[in-house]
């Protein structure tokens, strides 16, 4: 590996002042798990790596009734290995789970996930059917912009500069809602996602109806995407084979997969019709407070 | 700045100073610096599971850390599982199950085995399977590395209920 001077700030303001002045030379480091590979196989050559996780504000892990703030260095395993999470954000924890093995879930943030920015990525489809508010730090001080609109094209996002993912927000869980991430996968794991889908619904207390749906997509066009048509069209409807199916084709609608080793575009745009039906179904069986018959790596 | 610098952490139970670079993974300087050549090099890019160590008691791929980051952090390597010139029974178990050929990934799998039994003394096979995903043998074929952690939970198991 190229030399580099490392840092661990402890104050959010220094690591700012620091990723500033270094204006563009310098590269925070959260779990290492995606820049320290491109950093070894030269993609990325930082003068300076600056150790995001001393920084307290990046560690925040808090779910209660006002809502849930993720820290953005906040690994994988302790996502997953809080119950407020598993309960109320569950897409989530399913996303945090599959992350490489439990080595890679020892370290991965979802914070590095998506500011990584690649259009597999498997937590930011969750990050946006759960409504995530990304919080960033900057030099001319914090703004917020939604998940969805956090990645511009493949390893690009919205950060300018000196500007820091501090962490993402997320509205307080409703009743009878659920959500469930998941990807297809040519292997049972560890592996990038041919398609992967997340999605969020709120039932009305008869568990029958739909109030509202998101659906993010990964994996089907250069950034991950909020199918904005499908959720809305879903809202009042009656929960059945036919809604979930118009829902699906909508989705569909608003993809441009490639071709890769991994599958055909038209692979990918029938898996995606698939997946969104299959994940719709098992977030209306959590919100309806049944088990989902899921297991990671099946 | 880009010189080396002092990092101070326990190593299988004892206190361990080393001088690195940044630019140092854990696994060069445990390997290198430190001759615990016990932790294996795969593939150098997380995908192996053969440098795991255990950091602070969560396994890590350990060419996935830069060295300078485990300061203050509490390491376990392959070395510290064997206790006294004693295998132990995960140790034991592969050996007694033939759960390996070249020897290569076996400290990772060995490292990976004790975290899984550490919070789940009765796993099922899909739970052993699915949680040494990240470790990859390419001559075994794994189903004498899933006996033998099998043979090894058994064990445990029959010991504390003693
Ligand atoms: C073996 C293996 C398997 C993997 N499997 C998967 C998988 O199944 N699914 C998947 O989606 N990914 C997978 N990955 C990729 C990687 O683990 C994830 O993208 C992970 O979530 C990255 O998080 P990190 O904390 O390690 O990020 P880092 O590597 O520390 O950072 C990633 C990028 O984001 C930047 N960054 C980090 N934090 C911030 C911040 N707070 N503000 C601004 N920029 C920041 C860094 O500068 C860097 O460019 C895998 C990687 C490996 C090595
Ligand atoms: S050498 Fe570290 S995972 Fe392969
Ligand atoms: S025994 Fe050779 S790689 Fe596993």
């Amino acid at each position: 590996m190229h030399a580099f001077d490392y840092q661990a700030p402890r104050k959010l303001a220094d690591a700012i002042t620091q990723l500033s002045q270094l204006n563009g030379s310098a590269r925070p480091l959260a779990g290492g798990t995606d820049l320290i590979d491109q950093m070894r196989v030269g993609r990325l050559a930082p003068q300076t790596v600056i150790d995001v996780k001393k920084l307290p504000e990046l560690n925040v892990l808090q779910a209660d009734d006002t809502g849930l703030r993720l820290g953005a260095a906040v690994p994988c395993y302790r996502i997953y290995g809080n119950e407020q999470i598993v309960k109320h954000y569950s897409a989530l924890a399913d996303s945090c789970h599959i992350i490489g093995g439990v080595q890679i879930q020892s370290r991965a943030s979802v914070g590095g996930n998506l500011c990584n920015s690649g259009p597999a990525a498997d937590s930011t489809p969750s990050l946006i059917a759960l409504g995530g508010v990304c919080v960033i730090a900057g030099p001319q001080g914090t703004r917020e912009v939604a998940a969805e609109a956090f990645c511009v094209g493949p390893g690009k996002n919205v950060l300018q500069p000196g500007e820091l993912l501090v962490e993402i927000r997320f509205p307080a869980a409703r009743p009878y809602s659920g959500s469930h991430y998941r990807r297809f996968i040519p292997r049972n794991e560890m592996d990038i996602a041919v398609v992967g889908v997340g999605a969020a619904v709120e039932l009305d207390p008869s568990g029958k109806t739909i109030v509202s749906a998101r659906i993010g997509l990964g994996a089907v066009a250069p950034t991950p995407l909020y199918a904005e048509a499908a959720s809305q069209m879903l809202a009042g409807q009656e929960v059945n084979e036919t809604t979930l199916q118009q829902a699906a084709d909508a989705a569909k609608a608003i993809i441009s997969p490639i071709t890769d080793m991994r599958g055909t575009r038209e692979y990918r745009i029938h898996v995606t019709g698939v997946l969104v039906q299959r994940v719709l179904q098992a977030a209306v069986q959590r919100a309806r407070g049944e088990t989902i018959d899921y297991r990671p790596g099946r | 700045m880009k010189t080396k610098t002092v990092v101070s952490t326990t190593i299988n139970g004892g206190p361990v100073e080393f001088l690195c670079e940044p630019r140092q993974t854990l696994l060069e300087v445990l390997r290198n610096t430190l001759g615990l050549t016990g932790t294996k090099e795969g593939c150098s890019n997380g995908n192996c599971g053969a440098c795991t160590v255990l950091m602070d008691g969560q396994p890590v791929v350990s060419c996935l850390v830069l060295a300078v980051e485990a300061e203050g952090a509490e390491l376990r390597t392959i070395e510290g599982v064997a206790c006294a010139g004693h295998l132990d029974d995960v140790q034991q178990a592969f050996l007694e199950g033939a759960a390996l050929q070249c020897g290569i990934c076996t400290p990772g799998f060995i490292m990976q085995t004790e975290t899984l039994l550490e919070h789940n003394s009765t796993p099922t096979e899909d739970e052993i399977r699915f949680h040494l995903a990240g470790n990859l043998c390419r001559c075994t074929g794994y189903d004498k590395i899933v006996r033998a952690v099998q043979a090894a939970a058994a064990k445990r198991q029959a010991a504390s209920q003693k």
